[in-house]
């Protein structure tokens, strides 16, 4: 799995944020944009398109981009 | 060989209760939102709440009141009434009895209550027209009603965002704007425990004082209503899709025959995501949350009366309803051409 393919669908979550915001090290959580609603959709998607589930638990340890990424590829 | 009686809708009004709560308002409670943060999440301005007195059953007669007034109905033409709530006015006898009186609808009228949330009007409608296509009755006043706030627990600033109080009531009849096609239903009783008042009923009928506060303050209370906001959100990601495909299905459609999409109304952000996940173009897609918040059983008929308004009701609409329960339900109305709402 090639990170862009993961940002493609990590931006799916969003709905004003530019894909270019998405850097693997962009610390999602301070994204204006980002909300608790954010965050169930973004673990809905790993699950979904990735097979990995997320609890509540581990996505507060979740800081960068790259920590989605490399959960959802792990 | 086709039932040669066919139910539709004939007329919708609503109710919504007079005290109104801004984001400015919560914010003024809850001093670590903000009122963009809210209106740009969950879609929400503002909010109606039933007074201290109000019920659902209250509110259940307003909206009648409304549809006979604004429609030129005659009541006595109602032979039955449907109340969909999980706000009885009483334990028993169901509000719907009550209503018959307080509306002055004929004895010969039958009348009882189910208890669904956001799935609940399309229930009704079913249940509607299988009493029309099956002969039992003509003219059913189905009625929707929530007072969720009363739920609510004081601190608990997510759902006071959301939620909001009022009816609906919806005329079906043997001939009306709508032709009510055909229906696709589901339940997982495993999500129960997803959202629910805990306390109050006969399972717990004490209340048990279990108040607790996560890390970010956000109350937990078995004397109050619980959502969890995460399995609420993976149980409607996962039949949702599948329901829409359904609907189609079963009413011979494909995608382009849909002229609009009547979700219900939880919160901009989810249906939204909903929307973008059914691959659907926002032009097709009617959000109508802003000044109601969302109203529970009641978010489909009000969404369908205003977007009639804004003369959206054209041919196939796909109406779709999903929550408390785990429970969903969604079906097609077939809207005339020329319609006239009320």
């Amino acid at each position: 799995m090639e990170f862009n393919d993961f940002v493609k669908n990590f931006h799916e979550v969003f709905d004003e944020t530019d894909i270019e915001l998405l850097t693997p090290e962009t610390r999602f959580k301070d994204l204006a944009e980002w909300s608790s609603l954010h965050a169930l959709a973004t673990m809905t998607m790993i699950e979904n398109v990735y097979g990995k589930m997320m609890s509540i638990e581990e996505m507060k340890t979740m800081i960068t981009v790259n920590d989605l990424y490399n959960f959802a590829r792990s | 060989m086709k039932n040669s009686i066919m139910a539709f809708i004939k007329a919708i009004s609503y109710y919504l209760p007079e005290k109104i709560v801004t984001n400015e308002d919560l914010v003024a409670e809850f001093p670590e939102w903000t009122v963009d943060k809210i209106a740009g999440k969950i879609g929400v301005s503002q909010r109606h709440l039933a007074g201290d007195n109000e019920t659902a059953g209250d509110m259940s007669v307003k909206a009648a009141q409304k549809l006979f007034a604004e429609n030129d109905i005659d009541r006595d033409t109602i032979d039955f009434v449907l109340l969909c709530t999980q706000s009885p006015d009483y334990f028993l006898p169901s509000t719907a009895c009550i209503i018959q009186k307080k509306l002055g609808l004929p004895t010969s009228c039958g009348a009882f209550d189910f208890n669904l949330g956001c799935s609940g009007y399309e229930y009704g409608l079913a249940v509607a027209k299988g009493l029309i296509e099956g002969r039992i009755a003509h003219n059913i006043l189905l009625l929707t009603a929530e007072t969720y706030n009363k739920y609510l627990h004081p601190r608990d600033k997510g759902n006071k965002t959301i939620f909001g109080d009022g009816a609906s009531a919806t005329l079906v009849s043997t001939d009306g704007f709508a032709e009510i096609g055909e229906f696709s239903f589901g339940t997982d009783g495993s999500g129960a425990e997803g959202l629910i008042v805990k306390t109050g009923a006969a399972r717990c009928k004490a209340k048990v004082n279990d108040e607790a506060f996560d890390e970010n303050g956000n109350p937990h209370s078995s004397d109050h209503l619980f959502m969890d906001g995460k399995a609420i959100f993976d149980f409607t990601v996962q039949v949702v899709p599948p329901m829409i495909d359904d609907i189609m299905l079963k009413n011979g459609l494909v995608k382009d025959d849909i002229n609009l999409y009547v979700f219900h109304q939880a919160n901009k952000y989810m249906i939204n995501f909903l929307r973008k996940l059914i691959m659907v173009d926002k032009e097709k897609f009617y959000v109508y949350l802003e000044n109601v918040g969302n109203t529970v059983s009641s978010t489909i008929p009000i969404a369908l009366f205003e977007a009639c308004k804004e003369g959206r009701l054209h041919g196939n609409i796909l109406l779709a309803g999903f929550g408390v329960g785990f429970s969903w339900g969604g079906c097609i109305i077939k809207v005339k051409d020329n319609n006239n709402i009320n």
